[in-house]
């Protein structure tokens, strides 16, 4: 089982930190997963983790300029490792000006992953600084707790407003409820709210678009039977979002939510090369 | 001086103003030594005959706090005039401003001992000299909250800085960060191959965000483990000292290496690969509910010659191949050939000196 990359390319670098960066704000830890073309950060939805999951994969060529692996075994060209994300972040945060990076798996005393950042100095040498952060390897018995989460059965799915505005009224919603509702309808509105005994606060937007789900047979009907005013909604824990939109430096491409009512949202952030999906289940 | 400590101490002597501070635990002191010529007027009053040199100290906060905003000070703050009146046990720091102002501000002081750290960098084996910027471009790779840093001498004369792990930290959670620097790097590089200290960093950086203010080289003197190290700047008109304890080699030498069940050898690059392979085995039967391992995963026998080319990387991987244990014990397996055995409590005897103090032993 091996495991080495090389980035020497700075923005695909910088482009690289900024979604590790967005990973150590949503999990504390993390399962990273290798395969031949694809790299994938996944939470899954354990209580530890307030039942909330993340699913992120980019594709490893627009982002390493080598990029060689060998998992396990023949048949199961995988690696699923499990890190500390904010480890990873904080490797990268002084990697800024790097000439290259080169991350490896390596076993010394513990499984590492080390990356090693060769960093310009005199115009002879360079420095090399290397982080030696630890991992543990995830046995294949139980690779099956990480397999992709499917899309569920939702009620409604509505493009998100701006990032950034929604960023700055979850953060002051905050600092007023520890629960945000979330409700949004077919028409492209959308609201989030917030109860407390001596106030309650709710933002509206509108004129957001919905995006069009190709309709498998008979799968999304309930949808489209809907009228679509009828508000799905669904009341979730105010930090998981906080942390979401907290980590987003980069305004994706498109960004989206579902919302099974009652259940679960399920939000959808895509960039040219990376997705994110997260998790966050209603409560009570 | 504030990182230091609560309390700045004050002495005027012959030879300048001394500010000095230490920390409670003592494991810290530094003293500035401003030059009579480092002001307009420079008088420090003789001591009484047949008394001791005055000295006193003053309230880190109350002092800091007359020059509070730097850049509102350089603007409209004409002359400075501090003055010790001792019978009133006043020191009076007095600030000329613009348009006539005066502000005067009259600090409570206490007399008190001599402070003064025992140290001698003649005596110290080994001395690093480099520019505050090479050095604070080191130190950002560290966490602000990392508590202590492990500086060593390295193959091929190169200084390493590392974060310094703890015995009681699980080592399989803790991530470990190593800083090599070429010696081309250093104004002056004059060490004992093999040594390396602990110290802590809060201080340190105290020093380095001074120093790069002031554009002044740092001087690093340091010796074995147990024995301080001492930061020195110079400069025409100030003398700065800075003492910080460090570790003593019986402490980390106690740490015992790990052992996961994979051969604790010191890996060659391409072994590298097979150390994962036999953990993965390991790590696969041996929490097997029981019966053979899985037949879909076959052992594949150790063939470096197969696993692609990591001979071309050979250099970069003997330089990464230092972290992780022990510090001093692997530098001394790297020049010494052996591995020190655990409890004992000094370096090897022989140390080579790579080129002698320029001040020379005494």
């Amino acid at each position: 089982m091996r495991f080495r990359a090389k980035i020497v390319d700075l923005a695909c670098l910088n482009h690289f930190s900024r979604v590790i960066h967005t990973i150590a704000k949503l999990a504390k830890t993390c399962t990273l997963r290798l395969t031949v073309c694809k790299v994938y950060f996944i939470l899954s939805d354990k209580v530890a983790n307030g039942g909330a999951s993340m699913w992120c994969e980019l594709y490893q060529g627009n982002f390493f300029d080598e990029f060689q692996m060998e998992g396990v075994a023949a048949e199961h060209n995988e690696i699923y490792l499990e890190l500390v994300p904010e480890n990873l972040s904080r490797a990268l945060k002084t990697a800024q000006s790097a000439k290259a990076v080169k991350i490896k798996l390596t076993n010394k005393h513990c499984p590492c992953l080390r990356v090693a950042v060769e960093l310009p100095s005199l115009p002879s040498s360079s420095r090399i600084v290397t982080h030696d952060i630890p991992v543990g390897v995830i046995p294949r018995r139980i690779w099956n707790d990480f397999r992709e989460p499917s899309v569920p059965n939702f009620d409604v799915s509505i493009y998100l407003p701006v990032l950034k505005t929604m960023k700055s009224v979850v953060e002051r919603m905050k600092n007023l409820s520890n629960f945000i509702v979330i409700e949004a309808n077919l028409s492209g509105e959308m609201n989030l709210k917030i109860e407390t005994d001596l106030v309650s606060v709710t933002t509206h937007f509108k004129d957001l678009k919905n995006p069009p789900w190709a309709s498998e047979d008979g799968c999304q009907s309930s949808a489209q039977g809907r009228d679509l005013e009828n508000m799905a909604e669904a009341r979730i824990d105010i930090k998981k979002l906080q942390q979401l939109l907290a980590g987003q430096q980069v305004n994706p491409t498109k960004a989206l939510c579902n919302i099974v009512s009652k259940r679960i949202v399920h939000f959808i952030l895509l960039h040219e090369d990376v997705s994110l999906q997260y998790f966050i289940p209603a409560l009570a | 001086l504030s990182r230091i400590g609560d309390e700045l101490y004050l002495e005027p002597t012959v030879t300048g103003l001394s500010l000095r501070a230490v920390n409670s635990s003592r494991s810290a002191f530094a003293s500035f030594l401003f030059a009579p010529l480092f002001f307009q007027l420079y008088e420090p009053g003789g001591p009484a005959p047949g008394t001791e040199r005055f000295r006193c100290k003053v309230h880190m906060k109350s002092f800091l706090g007359v020059f509070r905003s730097l850049p509102s000070l350089e603007k409209s703050v004409g002359k400075c005039l501090i003055l010790l009146k001792p019978r009133a046990s006043r020191l009076v720091l007095q600030l000329h401003c613009k348009y006539g102002v005066t502000k005067t501000h009259n600090l409570a002081f206490q007399e008190c001992e001599e402070l003064q750290a025992v140290f001698d960098t003649q005596r110290c084996s080994s001395r690093l000299c480099a520019p505050a910027r090479v050095l604070a471009e080191a130190v950002v790779h560290f966490p602000l909250t990392l508590a202590e840093v492990t500086l060593g001498t390295g193959p091929g004369g190169k200084i390493s800085l590392r974060n310094y792990v703890e015995d009681e930290a699980d080592p399989s959670k803790t991530m470990v960060t190593e800083l090599w620097l070429a010696e081309d790097e250093f104004q002056s590089v004059a060490v004992s191959p093999g040594s390396c200290i602990t110290f802590c960093l809060k201080e340190f950086r105290g020093l380095l965000t001074f120093a790069e203010a002031s554009n002044l080289p740092l001087t690093i003197h340091f010796d074995e483990p147990g024995r301080p190290v001492i930061f020195t700047l110079d400069d025409t008109v100030l003398e700065v000292h800075l003492v910080l304890a460090t570790l003593s080699d019986l402490e980390s030498n106690s740490q015992p290496p790990l052992t996961n069940g994979v051969s604790h050898l010191p890996a060659p690059s391409d072994d590298f690969a097979d150390d994962l392979e036999s953990y993965m085995v390991a790590l696969e039967t041996s929490t097997c509910e029981g019966g053979p391992p899985s037949p879909t995963f076959p052992l594949r026998t150790p063939q470096p010659a197969q696993h692609d080319p990591e001979e071309e990387e050979n250099e970069e991987d003997e330089e990464g191949a230092v972290p992780g244990t022990p510090p001093h014990k692997k530098f001394h397996s790297l020049f010494f050939g052996s591995v020190l055995t655990p409890g004992g409590p000094g370096l090897a005897p022989t140390q080579q000196v790579l080129a002698e103090d320029s001040d020379g032993e005494c």
